[in-house]
């Protein structure tokens, strides 16, 4: 994956379907190549905002910009969803080769090796486990190579074994290739493992109300740290 | 054998009838043509049938307009058609293939609709994130989601068709299985009607078997096995 961009996020407004705002007057510079967490809890309109990003959800009024420009990016941001949502028809290697419009068998091949799913490439999902599964579907986000990645809660309902061997895998790929990632979570270990800035949201319509900068490199991080980390998060995501 | 009677032929007296009509009759003619309608009705059907399933199934305000004929459509009792195009097209390969294809669309619809209707909204969104044209949309999410539904739309309808088709040449066609088999009742010939029908249902199963299911097997490979 490209090194990623810098994001600027500004939304005039955001609302409901009902007219009742999410965002309002909300902006959020992130830097490029840097691991952002955002925080919050449900229904405030962390994956909204990641959806805003993306294009999925295009009715909003402000602006995205990728490196100071409102042009949309080339190829999209790789997006990983709540579940692994990978096409049930393809096999692992397909799903991932789908991700673009002239991806190479090679490319996907490699993107496949990257998440450790090479030895499962012609397997369909429903003969992958859960983990494997996201696996794919995070091999297929990086395949994109845009440089921009969005994560949407992407370890929700696995087990913490899983978990642990998904933040393995993801923050080997951030190391090697730095993309700009935006990582919703409500899971402060989540945060304070892969993020170098944690951002929490709260309010409706939701405004930023802790902006916590992490120490770097993120492997460097002892387990103390990461102790005091969660438990700042913890504690000021329980103050909001 | 012990039960060879003039109303009960033996397997082996309908095997050779079969033979002898095959080699000295017109089986093979009377076949071909009854293939030739089921097949044109089915095709004319599944295409017609599919195209407003989708229509339907995308479009609430058309479906609402239509749900009620669609209904009347799959209850409308299937000779009333026949008869009414036979009167008014007269006894002609159109009006018994049209008969067939009005009796057999609103099944297909019908199912086509739920399927489209049964759309994951999760696949369009993904889709959106990855900014998938519509013709890779439709290759990679549409399709393979309807293909299910169309497959079974295809065998519901083709096991309708076989029987229909059959019930509209007796009512009124030169020839194909049903207008051989209405002479043959006229003459009690009941070995006659049982090798036609062994001919017919031989045929229908090579279908199935060299035809559906490798399709089926092929398209639906993805699909968990059953428990």
């Amino acid at each position: 994956m490209a090194p990623g961009p810098d994001l600027n996020v500004t939304v005039a407004i955001k609302s409901f379907r009902n007219g009742e705002p999410i965002f309002r007057d909300f902006n959020v510079a992130i830097a490029a190549g840097s691991v952002t967490a955002i925080l919050g809890p449900s229904g405030i309109g962390k994956s909204t905002l990641l959806r805003l990003i993306a294009g999925i959800d295009p009715v909003f009024e402000g602006s995205i910009l990728i490196d100071g420009t409102q042009a949309k990016l080339s190829p999209p941001p790789g997006f990983v969803f709540q579940d692994p949502r990978l096409l049930p028809w393809l096999t692992a290697f397909d799903n991932v080769q789908t991700a673009g419009q002239e991806m190479s068998g090679n490319e996907a091949r490699a993107a496949l090796a990257r998440t450790g799913m090479i030895d499962s490439a012609d397997l369909f999902p429903h003969q992958l486990s859960g983990g494997m599964q996201r696996r794919v579907a995070l091999a297929r986000a990086m395949a994109l190579n845009s440089g921009l990645l969005l994560l949407d809660e992407p370890f929700v309902s696995l087990d913490r074994e899983l978990v642990e061997e998904m933040h393995d895998v993801l923050s080997t790929l951030l190391d090697q290739s730095a993309p700009t990632t935006l990582l919703v979570t409500h899971i402060a270990e989540d945060a304070a493992r892969l993020a170098d800035r944690v951002l929490l949201l709260a309010g409706r319509p939701a405004t930023i109300v802790a902006d916590i900068a992490l120490p770097t490199p993120r492997r460097q991080r002892t387990a103390s740290v990461l102790e005091n980390y969660i438990a700042l998060i913890g504690a000021s995501a329980q103050r909001s | 054998m012990v039960l060879a009677h003039r109303l009960f032929p033996t397997p082996l007296a309908v095997g050779s009838e079969i033979v002898d009509l095959a080699q000295n009759a017109n089986l093979l003619p009377d076949l071909g043509k009854t293939l030739f309608r089921a097949g044109a009705a089915f095709l004319c059907a599944m295409a017609l049938g599919t195209a407003l399933g989708i229509c339907l199934g995308r479009l609430p305000a058309l479906d609402r307009l239509l749900s009620s004929w669609l209904l009347v459509g799959l209850n409308l009792p299937a000779i009333v058609v026949a008869i009414v195009l036979y009167i008014w097209l007269g006894l002609t390969e159109i009006a018994l293939i049209s008969a067939v294809v009005i009796n057999k669309l609103p099944l297909v619809a019908a199912t086509i609709r739920e399927g489209v209707r049964g759309f994951s909204a999760d696949y369009d969104e993904l889709g959106r994130a990855m900014r998938w044209s519509f013709t890779r949309r439709l290759r990679l999410i549409f399709v393979p989601q309807l293909v299910p539904f169309i497959l079974a739309a295809a065998r519901t309808g083709l096991s309708l068709i076989w029987k229909i088709v059959l019930v509209f040449e007796v009512l009124g066609s030169d020839g194909g299985v049903g207008y051989r088999v209405s002479l043959m009742f006229q003459f009690f010939d009941i070995t006659g009607i049982l090798a036609y029908t062994t001919a017919f249902i031989l045929v229908v199963l090579c279908f199935e078997y060299a035809v559906l299911r490798p399709v089926e097997r092929r398209v639906l490979r993805w699909r968990p096995a059953p428990i």
